[in-house]
């Protein structure tokens, strides 16, 4: 594993106070950063000149419930980032752990993080879109209601304790019988 | 009728008024396509000149419930899209029929999941159902037969009190799948 991305070096004379983790899999690196400090490093992401990642191509989250090597924590989220006109691409990944119970969809004040459409206007939906999925709020948000499922869905489906079939939600529909219509 | 032709001119044919509103109504079915998915696009074909729907009186497709007297559920539908296919429904004007094609529309197909009705027949009711993943466009044509042969026999089966029942008629396809000829292995092999 080389840990050769030009962007690394930035990021490391940028945030001299921050311990930064990399990970290189098949010419793709990742960067783990810790969840109080996403802001400020997407910011200079998109700003310096050296990195300039002006695009950010997708945020999505990963549950690693049940994952079979161990992990540092149970949700990670995941910023992909890319440079067109450096052209390159970077990974970003925010680790975090749920306080209470997963099952519901209450608020956990352990599943937050800064949000970052005011960085990337884009992230708005997707960021929508991971909170729907997976109940991670994002602080900040100018408008975070579910985006897939419907407003009363009594659940985060993407969650891996959350049961494929659903807990019975597409069994309580309202019924329209014939006579009805 | 066609029959024009073999009829004296001066002559009279008598018949019931109610054959002759049936005839009428399902010599112009007019559909409403509800496509959601891969179904709609057979739809399409079964519209279009290589199968010609037209040749059955029901090529006028309209995008308004209003204007329609059949809506054919295309694919699969998701929870969150039953309240307006419901609410679409409701707006077609009477004598209306529902076609559920595919077996997504049908049963839920592959997709037994938390977010897809497991069949539109526990929501809306269906007078035929056409199995297919997707049907072929003789399957569909078939079925809005299967319509038509309903409207003829002026069979909209009604209980003691007048009240329209389901028709229970499910069609039967027309060909056989054949084995697989070689045996598949998923995972480890």
């Amino acid at each position: 594993m080389k840990l050769d991305h030009p962007t690394l070096p930035v990021l490391k004379a940028a945030f001299p106070d921050v311990k930064f983790l990399a990970a290189e899999f098949r010419g793709q690196t990742t960067v783990i950063v810790p969840r109080e400090r996403l802001k400020d490093v997407c910011r200079l992401l998109r700003d310096d000149p050296q990195c300039s990642y002006e695009f950010l191509a997708d945020v999505t989250a990963v549950d690693y419930l049940n994952y079979p090597a161990p992990q540092p924590g149970r949700f990670g989220v995941v910023y992909c980032l890319a440079s067109h006109a450096k052209d390159r691409r970077l990974t970003l990944k925010v680790w975090m752990n749920p306080s209470v119970d997963t099952a519901g969809t209450e608020p956990d004040p352990e599943l937050v993080v800064d949000t970052v459409s005011d960085v990337w206007p884009t992230a708005e939906w997707l960021e929508r879109e991971v909170f729907d999925m997976f109940g991670i709020r994002f602080r900040g948000h100018p408008d975070l209601r579910r985006i897939l499922m419907w407003k009363d869905f009594p659940g985060h489906p993407l969650r891996k304790d959350y049961p494929l079939r659903g807990r019975g939600e597409r069994e309580m529909h309202r019924v329209m019988p014939r006579e009805s219509a | 009728m066609g029959i024009e032709a073999a009829l004296p001119v001066d002559s009279v044919l008598t018949t019931q008024l109610q054959r002759v509103v049936n005839w009428a109504r399902r010599s112009s079915v007019w559909p409403m396509p509800f496509a959601t998915a891969c179904c709609g696009i057979e739809l399409m074909a079964t519209a279009c000149s290589r199968f010609d729907l037209a040749r059955f009186g029901a090529e006028v497709m309209r995008f308004s419930p209003r204007q329609c007297d059949l809506m054919i559920v295309a694919g699969r539908v998701s929870v969150k899209t039953l309240p307006v296919l419901q609410r679409i429904y409701l707006q077609m004007a009477e004598p209306k029929w529902v076609i559920s094609m595919g077996a997504c529309a049908s049963t839920g197909g592959v997709f037994d999941t938390y977010a897809v009705v497991q069949g539109v027949d526990q929501y809306i009711p269906v007078d035929v159902y056409i199995p297919g993943c997707p049907p072929r466009p003789e399957m569909l044509i078939e079925g809005i037969m299967a319509i038509q042969r309903v409207i003829d026999n002026d069979n909209i089966p009604r209980d003691p009190t007048g009240k329209r029942l389901p028709l229970q008629i499910a069609l039967e396809p027309n060909y056989r799948p054949r084995a697989q000829p070689a045996r598949l292995s998923v995972g480890a092999s």
